[in-house]
């Protein structure tokens, strides 16, 4: 059995592990793990991941979570090239200064659009528009210190190559993107650093990644979302009163 | 012009990198960036880091931040041994994985039950309502439950017989609410028969003057605290009711 990957393209680290891997031909077998289905709290996904999170990969043995985790591991194991994750001291040192700055500043800021415009009103929860607002402002000072901070001058995040730092940040942006969110407005550096970067990535690709997540608002319109199963509802709920 | 580290130890991502670097003899200028009283938003420090955070490395010209990223420079820079980021794909994914997990698992709740517990009343006079106190402390036992079934399991170490970056990143957050005089070892033996591991694997001495400021913080005079750091006090706890 070869390298499993269990992923759900509506999540966003999910989006970052598929991309890469189809980008850099590694055979993986796909196995559609999707949380709108209860899939995250299945005893039997339980068992391979006690951290109830999808992004798992399983290779053999091997199980490993956090997509920050596994995007290395598969660009070590497959010797992918070595823009992805520079082995120059310094080029390297970016890439993890970027995804240190992007745990704190961008994960689970920018997903909260889909929590307060979709997944919160499918079961019936109203998320307060102080919260909404407060999410707005934070999206825009990370978006501002993504454009200050780690693009600058550099044709990608910190660097003139892709790396593993622009993919998880791209796949972070496409979240609100996919509700309407127009967060290139005003950004025109940053606009033409996403044009750049799914340039790269091949718009085949890109399109077949984002279409899931690009889908979910005609999906919520025609109803075609399939309701929650009432066991993931405290799941549900946790993490909507984890939104500051 | 040598190695500079900014740092003030009260945070947990500096006491990783101080301790670190002292345990690994690494020589550096300790410039003390003081937290308490607004310092990180001195015009001389955002000309350094204009993110405004701690800890932050400067060689020359070149500066680096985010502690994980310090961590890791030092390691390769000055050659340290293997088992701080063992060489092992397997082994260091599972390092690479814990330090992902703990920035939202351990080092937010770790952090927010110091504000809870010790920084909100002492600055605001206002007790964050009990609900949410209550809530932080059920995520911080979730999470302690999660390290000891997924990480530590019945190992010495995150990664086997030696200490490795993912212990020391992992104490230090989780001393944390020490300093609001909240102790999260004393629901789980194997993980306070860790901590100690850990704390002799670092040296006792260099362990406890990591952690000698924020011991002593219950002690600090908050007249003294810098207004917008006490503005931000007063919005975190608007965050919490």
């Amino acid at each position: 059995m070869g390298l499993e990957l269990y992923l759900d393209l509506l999540s966003q680290p999910c989006r970052g592990v598929y991309i890469f891997a189809k980008k850099n031909g590694i055979p993986f077998e796909l196995r559609a793990a999707e949380a709108l289905k209860g899939y995250l709290v299945s005893k039997e996904f339980t068992q391979l991941n006690i951290l109830q999170k999808i992004r798992i990969l399983k290779d053999g043995d091997f199980v490993l979570s956090e997509s920050t985790a596994i995007l290395i591991y598969l660009s070590s194991r497959y010797q992918t090239a070595d823009h992805w994750y520079p082995s120059e001291l310094r080029a390297r040192a970016r890439v993890h200064e970027y995804l240190g700055w992007h745990a704190d500043c961008i994960c689970g800021t920018f997903g909260v659009p889909l929590w307060t415009q979709v997944l919160a009103p499918l079961i019936g929860v109203c998320v307060t528009e102080e919260k909404v607002e407060r999410n707005k402002a934070a999206m825009a000072q990370a978006l501002q210190q993504l454009e200050d901070k780690f693009l600058g001058d550099w044709a990608f995040l910190n660097s003139q190559q892709v790396t593993l730092a622009d993919l998880m940040a791209l796949k972070e942006l496409m979240q609100p993107i996919a509700l309407g969110c127009d967060l290139f407005e005003g950004r025109p550096k940053l606009a033409a650093w996403r044009e750049q970067v799914e340039a790269f990535l091949g718009t085949d690709l890109c399109q077949e990644t984002h279409g899931p997540i690009l889908n979910i608002l005609k999906q919520v319109a025609n109803k075609t979302v399939p309701p929650p199963p009432p066991e993931i509802y405290p799941y549900m709920l946790f993490r909507i009163s984890r939104i500051p | 012009m040598g190695l500079e580290l900014y740092l003030d130890l009260l945070s947990a991502a500096c006491r990783a990198v101080y301790i670190f670097a002292r345990k690994n003899s690494i020589p550096f200028d300790f410039q003390f960036v003081d937290l308490l009283k607004g310092h990180h938003h001195s015009k001389e420090y955002i000309e350094i880091n204009p993110l405004k955070k701690l800890p932050s490395l400067k060689e020359g010209k070149f500066v680096l931040s985010e502690s994980v990223a310090i961590l890791f420079y030092l390691c390769r820079k000055y050659s340290t041994p293997s088992h701080w980021y063992p060489p092992d794909l397997h082994i260091r994914a599972r390092v690479d994985e814990f330090l992902a997990w703990q920035h939202t698992a351990i080092q937010m709740p770790m952090s927010k039950v110091l504000w809870i517990k010790m920084l909100i009343p002492m600055i605001t006079g206002e007790e964050v309502p009990a609900e949410k106190a209550e809530q932080m402390l059920a995520e911080v036992k979730n999470s302690m439950q999660l390290f000891e079934e997924k990480f530590l399991q019945d190992k010495m170490f995150i990664t086997g017989n030696h200490i490795s970056l993912a212990d020391v990143v992992a104490l230090v957050e989780m001393m944390q609410p020490m300093g609001g005089n909240y102790n999260v070892f004393l629901n789980s033996p194997k993980i306070a028969e860790w901590r100690m591991r850990v704390e002799l694997a670092i040296g006792s001495n260099l362990f406890w003057e990591a952690h000698d400021r924020l011991m002593k913080l219950a002690e600090w005079d908050c007249s003294t605290l810098d207004p917008m750091v006490k503005e931000r006090i007063c919005e975190l706890l608007q965050k919490f009711k």
